[in-house]
């Protein structure tokens, strides 16, 4: 099948890693350059078939390091630009997304990740300097389609990277979907691109990271090139959080969670609802800027609950959202299939419920019962 | 020995600062007094100017003393990490296939960061031009050994030269480059004398136009005279050059129409070179 199914609102039934690629494309966008790891290497695949397609390249890269390059050069012609890997192929991006960032390029970055360990290089960055990406949490395959097209648009729009973090469920999950293009409004005109025509007119462009002008140009000096990047982020994190939010008029238990793990947490929320038990959910949809104010809205709980696949990062930002007025407590942990790639046994619906209720009974400091073990075996 | 006479200038000679190319906002910089880069970077600039290719030409540049130009030059610019160019110049070659990209790194840059993007992009065949203005030596930190450092050169972290039983041997790029299949051009000159930079020029030239034709990467590797980062009086770097790194990282065309010379092959022809320019020169002088 040659036909893109980005065109017209026809429902498929997309693996998770498809309906990446395919949003992607219906954003605009026209390079991909990635290595292959699992979970995420059918992103990379799915590019490679369909960008040629529509007059894109995607380029197996021979390494992340070259990916992330390949992607800044791309981005500095104005195209519409990505990249992915897991979290372990983006820590070998790391200084290159903390420059892009500092060269206000736009950005997108694909983490499929193998578990929610990579919260903290998502939402702090394992580049140096002050710097900071827009992160998007989608909880499904249909929100990763909207997702993934808003980040294009929110990377356009601030000029500034954006991070999609999804997990092994968002890659290979297959959900029935429409890849329609989003419209979600203007975006500063590209002016900043190269193409070589401003060359030798005297007023030749420069992407620098380095806060540095042209001879005869005021110069901008870097410092006040990174106190502008850092307003700049201030202004994102005033306008662009995000997240979902239910049942936190009486809950006496929250639950906070977000990504694909947050589909099961709803599910038991919604459940326990059923049952008569007074328990509510936040799902940050953004992690970065992270929506505090959502978050606070939970404070007024006996006790919140931070239901994550790590041993525990999420659980920092909801502690200084709720600022010690009600006790915070992690019901989640480390859960892997034997491989380490995959999801482990933590992530299933009783079990969980099993936690919630420990903790809605008896409070902050109940007794959990103990984390499922999974099989051993490797690979 | 038989000398040419200079006591007087050659009727329609120019002096090479009289001279400011057209894509150089000002003549200054803040590199060191006897550094080769200026005048490596004057070689690019003269020859996008005389190839016409000044509205679409695309520069990617690294992190070196070098960096400092990307304030003086009138060149579309992107500034990569250290090391990173050549990736960066694939995706923009990728993405605006029509222009001419080149980049501008240093040995410490291309050789020791990045040496797999240079040997990658060339690999892949990628239609951009890299630049390397390779001086054996880490300028921009003080003078530190690099991977192009020659044997027996001193630098800060060799303070008795560099020795192969305890630091490695040098790596000539050119000759890793001129074998992958991908390469189309590599060659290396130097900015020590006049006539090395005439042959540089025209190294680049045929670098760009190799790109122009879509045969695939080319490569100039420019040896460039760093005094400070070699601990020598500012006025022997060109001999020093010549005598040192350019005994190792010999000058010439190391691939031309996929036709592939080793740098010893460049030695030997040198150096025959040499001796007829030695014998003519004994004979009465070059115009005979």
């Amino acid at each position: 099948m040659t036909t893109i199914a980005v065109r017209g609102a026809e429902r498929r039934l997309l693996e998770g890693s498809e309906a990446i690629a395919l949003a992607s494309i219906a954003a605009g966008c026209r390079f991909f350059a990635g290595y292959p790891m699992t979970p995420f290497t059918e992103v990379l695949e799915h590019f490679a078939r369909y960008l040629p397609e529509v007059g894109g390249t995607c380029i197996n890269a021979e390494s992340e390091l070259e990916a992330v390059g390949m992607a800044w050069g791309a981005l500095a012609t104005g195209a519409r630009a990505a990249t992915g890997s897991t979290g372990q192929g983006l820590s070998l991006m790391q200084e290159s997304f903390a420059e892009i960032t500092l060269a206000e390029l736009p950005l997108v970055i694909f983490n499929l990740a193998r578990g929610q360990g990579d919260y903290f290089q998502a939402t702090r960055g394992g580049g140096h300097g002050d710097y900071r990406h827009l992160v998007l949490a989608p909880v499904d395959i249909t929100e990763a389609v909207e997702l993934t097209q808003l980040a294009f648009h929110l990377a356009d729009r601030w000029r500034n990277p954006v991070l999609v973090y999804g997990d092994y469920l968002t890659a290979h999950v297959e959900e029935s979907v429409s890849v329609d293009p989003i419209d979600f409004g203007p975006v500063p005109d590209k002016d900043w691109a190269v193409d070589g025509a401003t060359t030798g007119t005297g007023h030749a462009k420069l992407l620098s990271p380095l806060g540095l002008a042209r001879f005869g140009a005021e110069p901008i000096g870097i410092e006040a090139h990174l106190r502008r990047i850092v307003a700049k982020q201030h202004e994102i994190e005033r306008a662009e959080a995000r997240a979902e939010t239910g049942y936190l008029d009486d809950a006496e238990t929250v639950v906070v969670a977000f990504g694909s793990p947050a589909r099961f947490v709803r599910s038991v929320v919604r459940d326990l609802r059923e049952a008569g038990e007074r328990v509510g959910f936040v799902r940050p949809i953004t992690l970065w800027p992270f929506p505090a104010d959502a978050v606070a809205a939970a404070a007024g709980a006996r006790t919140v609950a931070v239901f994550e696949l790590s041993a525990g990062q999420l659980i920092d930002d909801v502690r200084l959202a709720v600022l010690g007025r009600a006790p915070v407590v992690g019901i989640g942990g480390i859960s892997t299939d034997g491989s380490g790639f995959g999801v482990g046994r933590l992530l299933d619906v009783e079990t969980i419920r099993d936690r919630v209720l420990a903790v809605h009974r008896g409070g902050a400091d109940a007794a959990l019962p103990p984390l499922p073990d999974n099989e051993r075996t490797l690979w | 020995m038989p000398t040419l006479d200079t006591s007087t200038e050659p009727s329609g000679a120019r002096r090479v600062g009289d001279l400011t190319p057209d894509l150089l906002l000002t003549g200054e910089h803040h590199l060191c007094p006897g550094c080769g880069e200026p005048l490596a970077l004057r070689c690019l600039l003269d020859t996008i100017t005389d190839l016409e290719v000044t509205t679409q030409t695309i520069g990617v540049v690294g992190i070196g003393c070098y960096t400092a130009f990307t304030t003086s030059i009138d060149v579309d610019l992107v500034q990569a990490l250290h090391g990173r160019a050549p990736s960066v110049a694939t995706g923009i070659k990728r993405m605006r296939p029509d222009a001419v990209v080149f980049t501008l790194q240093g040995d410490g840059d291309m050789v020791n960061e990045g040496l797999q993007e240079v040997l990658h992009t060339a690999a892949r065949g990628e239609a951009v031009t890299c630049v390397l203005l390779n001086n054996g030596v880490f300028g921009e930190t003080g003078g530190h050994m690099t991977a192009t450092t020659v044997l027996g050169q001193r630098t800060k972290n060799t303070i008795d030269g560099r020795e192969a039983e305890y630091h490695g041997y040098p790596i000539l790029i050119g000759d890793l480059i001129s074998r992958l299949e991908g390469a189309s051009y590599v060659a290396r000159g130097s900015v020590h004398n006049a006539g090395a930079v005439a042959r540089t020029k025209k190294m680049v030239r045929r670098a760009l136009e190799s790109q122009r034709r879509g045969d695939g990467f080319s490569f100039v590797e420019v040896l460039t005279m760093c005094p400070t980062g070699w601990f020598i009086p500012t006025g022997e770097g060109p001999e020093y050059l010549h005598e040192t790194l350019g005994a190792v990282h010999v000058m010439g065309e190391l691939k031309v129409d996929g036709r592939v010379k080793t740098t010893d092959e460049l030695h030997t022809e040198n150096v025959a070179r040499q001796r007829e320019v030695e014998a003519r020169l004994a004979a009465g002088g070059l115009d005979g």
